[in-house]
């Protein structure tokens, strides 16, 4: 049963992770053109702390770094009167109801705590991104347009929202495209996180070295379930890329770039 | 013990020299700054030998894909979409059992179970597809007028393709292919969090982050230690990098020459 419930999760946490990436991309990406400095730089650290740093360190630095951040805000609300201090040497103690999940609640609990920093995690990183494709596209979108926006009498929020974000996602699609296929490859990396994925499954349920079943049917048959995890994410790349090019297609009609243009000429 | 003893026994502790035990309790700043450092002679040795063979073996592929013949087409295709629509991750997993299966049929194949020459062939296969990609792509944007002079000149085949075709492939791709390095070298931390085991502690500078970050529970020191170092490796890397692409740019009037634009990227 397990492994069909990994398998679930993997996809939710794509389904999951991928609005709430672009989400914080949006934000970070019009901090980062805001016209008021600090919101400006805040936009800017983002996107360049987040991209210059390798990859797994920062999933592994996050969920840990993240649930101390909540632990230490829900300390300071509920417990003022601790005097002790919240790093004691090596410990990082805080008081017990301030735990986060509560020592008390049910196994679920737990579990889906793992599984909601794990996408914190996966939207922090992939959201900056997003930011610096969506803050290229942003750019992207001929100056011209915005220009006639104004001419016709729109304010800067008007032409924002309606001329700019419309046709923005043209010119962020391939980006977009791109992510999306790092992001499934990312997936795998939950397992590092302690959330039992696939990789788990794949890991235990192959794993002949159980010592109570000793006598298995078969030898070490971990390889061919990584193999099918192999196959698995190969398809789902290609299907992936199938969708994509079709998105891309529909997207491009009526659109003033060369792929629009074509468009338009093509059933002439 | 003062920090010069630190270092003169944990400075190769990665290659199995010096003192046996890790540090357990007492961390001082120069324990981690040494242990991890100690770990990048792993992911500096996985960079540059996979980086190296890869080279070549991505030169033949983008040859291959580029061929007129299905015999030579086809292989390369597949080799590029299965290394590069699989994650890194999972292709480690994969080769560790294979590699493990494998011993048991025939010992040769057991230095492949280390991670000294398993994840080097892996992270060699996995570097030849995406710089098979990139060399490719640079092949199709060869100026035609270039081949053409080459024709003009008598010069074809072996000769054409090693002075004409080459360098200016070389030449078009180099910016991607910097940033293919880049990336390499952040994959290589990857290793020791797959399948293959660090023997006797000897691990990467993640590996020894993230036990630092476990024993401590405090991830806002070794993680950002590692990122530092990380950032020196990178900035060694475009400073070699830009240095041959200046190199095989010099022929060209300066306005022309590419700049190497440093686009790092996370998880493949």
């Amino acid at each position: 049963m397990g492994l069909y419930w990994s398998v679930l999760t993997v996809l939710a946490l794509l389904a999951i992770t991928a609005p709430a990436a672009i989400l914080f991309g949006f934000g970070g990406a019009t901090a980062a053109r805001s016209r008021f400095a600090p919101l400006r730089w805040v936009g800017k650290g983002y996107i360049s702390i987040v991209r210059g740093v390798p990859d797994i360190a920062f999933f592994l630095f996050f969920v840990i770094a993240l649930d101390q951040l909540f632990e230490w805000a829900r300390h300071s609300v509920f417990c003022p009167d601790w005097d002790q201090p919240i790093r004691q040497g090596n410990d990082f103690v805080v008081c017990a109801a301030a735990k986060l999940p509560l020592s008390s609640s049910p196994q679920w609990v737990h579990e889906t705590y793992g599984f909601f920093l794990a996408i914190l995690t996966f939207a922090l990183v992939f959201g900056a991104f997003t930011a610096n494709v969506l803050f290229g596209a942003m750019r992207a979108v001929p100056r011209a347009q915005i220009e006639t926006a104004e001419a016709y009498g729109m304010s800067e929020r008007q032409a924002f929202w309606r001329i700019m974000v419309p046709q923005m996602w043209v010119y962020a699609l391939p980006g977009l495209s791109n992510l999306w296929m790092v992001l499934i490859k990312a997936t795998p990396l939950l397992f590092l996180l302690g959330v039992e994925d696939i990789v788990y499954w794949a890991r235990e349920l192959g794993g002949t070295k159980t010592p109570q079943f000793t006598d298995y049917p078969h030898g070490d048959w971990r390889m061919w379930y990584f193999f099918a995890l192999l196959v698995f994410y190969l398809l789902f790349t290609k299907f992936s890329e199938v969708v994509l090019d079709r998105v891309m297609k529909s997207l491009t009609k009526g659109q003033a770039t060369t792929g629009g243009e074509a468009q338009r000429k093509a059933p002439a | 013990m003062s920090c010069w003893e630190t270092i003169a026994d944990y400075s190769l502790r990665s290659q199995g020299i010096g003192e046996r035990l890790l540090p357990r309790s007492d961390f001082t700043l120069c324990q981690q700054f040494t242990l991890i450092g100690s770990g990048m002679i792993w992911n500096i040795y996985f960079g540059v030998v996979a980086l190296f063979g890869g080279f070549f073996l991505a030169t033949l592929v983008a040859l291959g894909k580029a061929a007129r013949s299905p015999w030579l087409r086809k292989p390369s295709e597949w080799f590029i979409f299965i290394f590069r629509g699989s994650p890194l991750f999972i292709q480690f997993f994969f080769a560790y059992f294979l590699f493990l299966s494998l011993k048991g049929a025939l010992p040769i194949f057991a230095p492949f179970t280390a991670a000294w020459l398993g994840a080097l062939v892996v992270l060699f296969l996995n570097t030849a597809a995406y710089s098979g990609e990139i060399f490719y792509g640079a092949l199709q944007s060869i100026p035609k007028g270039d081949v053409e002079a080459a024709d003009a000149y008598g010069i074809s085949g072996v000769s054409r393709f090693r002075r004409i075709v080459w360098p200016t492939m070389l030449r078009l791709a180099w910016p991607a292919y910097t940033n293919e390095a880049i990336f390499l070298f952040h994959a290589t931390t990857l290793v020791f969090f797959s399948g293959f085991p660090a023997s006797r502690q000897m691990g990467d500078a993640l590996y020894y982050a993230s036990y630092f970050a476990d024993k401590t529970f405090n991830p806002f020191i070794p993680y950002p230690i590692l990122a530092g170092y990380f950032i020196l490796l990178t900035l060694v890397v475009i400073g070699l990098f830009g240095a041959i692409n200046k190199r095989l740019n010099r022929h060209l009037p300066q306005k022309q020459r590419r700049k190497i634009r440093l686009r790092p990227n996370l998880i493949r």
